[in-house]
């Protein structure tokens, strides 16, 4: 298999460290089983294993709860946990460790800003500015929120091309905008949203930025101070890390005027019979224990990440959906959706004519090719397209041109499966 | 395609590109329609059950997968001239063998979202006080 060694990444040395991407599928005693192509990176990513060797050390040789024990144990935990949020806040330029909030995920860390900032926050009649291309986990918190606080939700558009109308960003911005909720890059179009742009008018207009930046944070450089980003949302298990643990960044003085999200242990100053008083930042918004072992994988991973190169990655991502523009386009019956490799991450997502996208992966995964079918979370965003389902391949470091090709051959065989007359 | 590959088979396919009674019921009595949330796939059946409890003829529309509409084409196919008691005793087991193929749990929903709007609809007549207006 080439290993697209033109698009200046060590591939094969890279895929050797994921033990399961060598896997056969399919293998029966007659039947030698085919090569797994992992393209559903967009949903989750596979593990090196830097990351799970770094997981097993900590079950094996220093687990234990953090911030109790005074035994060792607990100090090592403890210790290893904290220098993952260091790592964290390295990698996506946050000024302090205490505005890195270890969640469960990007779904969890949008609730805790809906919850916590939106109640507190939010009165009737202001508006909260949402995209059509966002995934419900940054749609469904804000109807919420919405619901709670006599907030309304507003929208603003996308182009056929599946690009965000910034051009009339100014018609949907008033002082009655207390936030602006916008994906970093959009799960199902792979378009690269231009948050600068949107974080300095958004400001402008006295309002606040969350991003949903579970697809961009694993893939291109996401400097908060750069962006200019007031909260910043994602999840390990997107980026080589394990599943169970995401990040909220929020700006510290945002974060320390905000309530609690949940209540418990490790997130209180003291209790009393009469009530309790909050924990400093980071604990005050990590009740109970948090994810120790799966923020320590996530730090082994954004170590991977680093060594790598984000930069290196995304430029070898955007090789992958050139070609795969390229091969696709060339198939009769296959629409692609959004706005052309030069303007996405690492996302192609298309449909076929006269067959169900469900059919189409069902096929591919005939063939080894692991994609994703279905309106992938984003349903406001399939009826503004006019279609119920699409299939989605999303590339990762790992991915090479020849599995790019594997895609279009397989897309080329469901075709033939469906067209016998 | 592997030839053991039962899933796309010709019997199947052929339900799925040339459906069976897929359209209106002339004179329905019955109908339901339900939606796969999961995935989009819709499926309405319309029944014409006499009053002797014969379903005369039943029709699908619908809208997805191969196996959730070659699914719909069997099971009409299967029910029109049976009793509605035929019907009832016709098990989520019964569509799964009568589909044939095997499929994993995800898909086996696909399979099922027809008979289950077939199950329904027994008990869903047209015009009734709950409000299932005739189709124009």
């Amino acid at each position: 298999m080439s290993q697209g060694a033109d698009t200046g990444l060590d591939v094969a040395r890279l895929r050797a460290d994921f033990p399961i991407l060598a896997m056969l599928l399919h293998q029966r005693d007659d039947r030698p089983g085919v090569a797994l192509v992992y393209l559903d990176n967009g949903a989750s990513t596979q593990h090196p294993r830097q990351v799970i060797e770094a997981i097993n050390e900590a079950y094996e040789h220093y687990y234990a709860n953090v911030h109790r024990g005074i035994h060792w144990l607990s100090e090592q935990s403890t210790e290893r946990y904290e220098q993952a949020r260091r790592t964290v806040q390295g990698f996506i330029g946050a000024a302090a460790e205490e505005e890195v909030i270890f969640t469960r995920g990007t779904t969890e860390s949008v609730n805790l800003v809906a919850r916590s900032w939106g109640d507190a926050n939010l009165r009737p009649g202001d508006e909260i500015l949402l995209t059509e291309m966002e995934h419900h986990s940054n749609i469904v918190p804000w109807q919420q929120a919405a619901a709670r606080t006599g907030a309304v939700i507003r929208w603003l558009p996308i182009s056929d091309e599946g690009r965000l109308a910034i051009e009339r960003l100014d018609e949907f911005l008033s002082p009655r905008t207390k936030l602006v909720a916008v994906t970093a890059v959009s799960n199902v179009l792979g378009t690269i949203n231009p948050l600068e742009t949107i974080a300095t008018a958004a400001h402008g207009a006295g309002a606040l930025v969350l991003v949903d930046a579970a697809q961009s944070v694993p893939h291109q450089k996401s400097d908060v101070a750069a962006l200019g980003v007031d909260f910043l949302a994602f999840s390990g298990h997107k980026m080589l890390g394990p599943s169970g643990v995401g990040v909220l960044y929020g700006r510290r003085e945002l974060l320390e005027a905000m309530p609690p999200f949940q209540g418990g242990g490790n997130m209180i100053h003291r209790v009393t019979t009469e009530g309790f008083e909050p924990a400093e930042l980071p604990a005050r918004f990590e009740a109970g224990t948090p994810p120790i072992v799966p923020a320590i994988g996530l730090g082994a991973a954004i170590d991977y990440l680093t060594a790598v190169g984000i930069g290196a990655i995304h430029a070898h991502e955007q090789t992958l959906v050139a070609r795969a523009h390229e091969v696709l386009s060339s198939i009769s019956g296959v629409r692609l959706l959004g706005p052309g490799p030069r303007h996405t991450g690492g996302i192609v997502s298309f449909t076929l004519e006269r067959v169900h996208a469900h059919d189409v992966a069902q096929v591919l995964d005939r063939y080894g090719v692991a994609v994703r079918a279905g309106h992938h979370c984003a349903m406001p965003l399939h009826k503004r397209l006019g279609i119920t389902a699409t299939t989605r391949a999303s590339f990762y470091l790992y991915n090479t041109l020849a599995e790019v090709d594997a895609l279009g051959r397989a897309v080329e065989e469901t075709k033939r499966v469906f067209r016998r007359k | 395609m592997a030839p053991d590959d039962e899933l796309y088979q010709e019997r199947i396919l052929d339900h799925y590109e040339e459906p069976f009674h897929r359209g209106h019921c002339p004179r329905a009595t019955h109908a339901h329609q339900s939606e796969n949330r999961l995935c989009g796939d819709v499926v309405r059946l319309e029944l014409a059950i006499h009053d002797d409890g014969t379903i005369r003829d039943a029709w699908f529309e619908g809208e997805g997968c191969c196996i959730s509409q070659a699914a719909a084409s069997m099971l009409v196919e299967r029910i029109c001239g049976r009793s509605v008691e035929e019907v009832k005793a016709f098990s989520a087991q019964d569509m799964l063998e009568l589909f044939g193929a095997r499929l994993t749990p995800n898909r086996q929903k696909c399979c099922l979202l027809a008979w289950q709007t077939a199950q329904a609809a027994l008990y869903a007549p047209l015009d009734s006080v709950g409000g299932n207006p005739k189709p124009k």
